[in-house]
């Protein structure tokens, strides 16, 4: 058997480096490999909090399909998801070209666009929107100063969704950074190079910069992906859910199983439906991903 | 003036950024009717008893008491956070060992899994162990670096240090420990102030983990001091107090963002962290 060699300084056990990471050995242990295993066991039980768990099978996975409450929620975040992140990306990328050109002021402008981000899931940004979207708040009060009829935003099942999708697009500035910080990283020279060979900013978007973006646009699509699925404060705050459970996201419905209806079993299944949900999400955009690269090889 | 047209977006999207918050500072200020009819920020006259009212709360406790609750959870966050995060990255950046590459793995996948899914197993397990209604649920994960995130950013500010410091350091005599401390704690200090940042930032937008784990009103942290407001707010209750303790609860998170704000842009661009 080859002993493997491992590259450290004089003097330096292979073992530091094992002591070094070892709160996150224990923390992966305990607060991620743990509740993960868990809620899989429970997944396949009754358990209500009370009484002792029973083991019930794939029970709690085929009641979700006839859940009519799991099949809505569902539906209400994939297209929550779906309506989201090519928005957010789309509003972020176009914000990052924009703000990457050789403006004065640009510091004012990202800090603008930043501001909305940090605040993230705060409860007083949350209150603040449910106050924006009344029936007499600041949108519509806008909207009919410039002669629109004032739309009813918590009585609309989709435009309920909407609001919720314009509350997280408002904080569109972490993404639009993370784009802000690859274009600048990008060589200038190809730049110059399309510029002598008469090359349009438009045609130089498309054949330098965006090819160049790739890895960053997956990254910003799968982390905008994962929260997406996860939304759970602004429409339990902002919406409750309704209207006709039209902003009933499945983080609703699992905190509403396990806290509400006790139903700890079924709500653990739910929630590793989620996971399958997002690692399958995630799975689909990286061979995605993997399929492009080796096009172009 | 070619530019004037981006110039002019900009600054559009500008306004739709901010005027929401400035809007939300003039409503406390603002009677219902007022707030109900003018799309106007300013109000008409500055009452400040509404702050004195609102900082007063539906509650027994003052909104003093929930600040002072909300900064012990993030005073040892910040802290167990940056300590674990800073010794598992200089770990991974600087050391080899068995199984290195299966455990940056992890660390990365980690980083995918949804809350949701750990939270509820983690209520339970805390429930066994009688810390519910405690902080620490919400602080003592944060001793074992469980913020991936932060570790991997860390990793790519490590390897942006040449290896000559550590060895200049350890031919003076210095251990591994001390080579971090003295040495290369200093050249990433922008990346620190950005984990102690967002820890702070996080920690004050965080719902979910309290609402879960604390149930005594006396422990409560701001966010949910405020949804106590809000369920206690009825339609034609006085909003301006709701929307005071809004502001009242931004505070923190614009002050800390504004104070550190050249500091820690560096570290967000350096590993494309997110709000």
């Amino acid at each position: 058997m080859n002993k493997k060699t491992y590259r450290n300084p004089v003097g330096v056990s292979r073992f530091t480096g094992l002591l070094l990471i070892s709160p996150f050995i224990i923390g992966t242990a305990v607060f991620l490999v743990y509740p993960f295993v868990c809620s899989f066991l429970l997944g396949m039980t009754n358990y209500d909090g009370i009484r002792p768990p029973q083991f019930t099978g794939m029970d709690n996975y085929r009641n979700m399909l006839r859940d009519e409450n799991f099949c809505k929620a569902l539906g209400v975040t994939v297209k929550y998801a779906a309506i989201l992140v090519p928005l957010k990306l789309l509003v972020s990328l176009i914000t990052a070209l924009l703000l990457n050109m050789e403006i004065r002021g640009i510091g004012i402008y990202r800090t603008a666009f930043y501001i909305p981000s940090i605040l993230g899931s705060n409860l007083a940004v949350v209150i603040m929107w449910q106050y924006l979207f009344t029936s007499k708040g600041l949108v519509n009060q806008l909207l009919s100063l410039v002669g629109a009829t004032p739309v009813s935003w918590y009585g609309d099942p989709d435009k309920a969704l909407f609001m919720i999708v314009l509350l997280r697009l408002w904080e569109f500035g972490s993404t639009m950074i993370i784009f802000l910080t690859a274009i600048r990283s990008l060589p200038r020279e190809y730049y110059e190079a399309a510029k002598v060979d008469g090359c349009g900013h438009i045609r130089a978007f498309f054949s330098i910069t965006l090819p160049q973006l790739k890895s960053v646009i997956f990254v910003n699509l799968v982390l905008q992906t994962i929260a997406a699925f996860q939304e759970f404060n602004a429409p339990y705050m902002i919406t409750g859910g309704g209207p006709l459970k039209s902003t009933y996201t499945i983080g609703m419905l699992i905190y509403d199983e396990m806290f509400r209806y006790n139903e700890q079993g079924y709500a653990n299944a739910v929630s590793w439906v989620l996971f399958m949900l997002i690692s399958g999400a995630v799975a689909v955009m990286y061979a995605i991903a993997a399929l492009m690269r080796r096009d172009e090889e | 003036m070619k530019k004037l047209p981006v110039y002019l977006l900009l600054t559009a999207v500008g306004i739709v950024m901010l005027y929401p918050l400035l809007w939300l500072i003039g409503a406390s200020f603002k009677s219902n009717d007022e707030i109900f009819s003018s799309v106007w920020f300013m109000p008409s006259s500055f009452d400040t008893d509404i702050y004195k009212n609102a900082w007063k709360t539906v509650t027994p406790y003052t909104m003093g008491h929930y600040f002072l609750n909300t900064f012990m959870i993030i005073i040892p966050k910040i802290f167990f956070s940056v300590i674990s995060s800073v010794l598992v990255a200089y770990g991974f950046a600087r050391f080899d060992f068995p199984f290195r590459r299966f455990f940056f793995a992890l660390l990365l996948g980690g980083m995918l899994m949804p809350s949701l899914v750990t939270v509820m197993p983690m209520f339970m397990l805390w429930r066994e162990l009688g810390f519910l209604d405690t902080y620490i649920p919400l602080t003592v994960p944060y001793l074992f670096a469980s913020e991936g995130m932060f570790v991997f950013i860390l990793v790519q500010f490590f390897k942006g240090v040449p290896k000559e410091f550590d060895e200049a350091a350890r031919i003076d005599g210095c251990g591994s420990l001390k080579t971090l401390f003295f040495v290369l704690v200093p050249c990433i200090k922008p990346a620190i102030v950005s984990i102690a940042v967002f820890t702070f930032l996080w920690t004050m937008n965080d719902f979910l983990t309290p609402l879960i784990m604390i149930q005594s009103v006396e422990k409560y942290p701001l966010s949910l001091a405020l949804r106590l407001s809000v369920d206690s707010t009825g339609q034609n209750y006085e909003q301006n107090k709701l929307i005071a303790l809004s502001v009242i609860g931004l505070i923190p998170s614009v002050a800390v963002f504004a104070a550190a704000q050249k500091k820690f842009v560096s570290g967000i661009t350096a590993g494309g962290l997110t709000g």
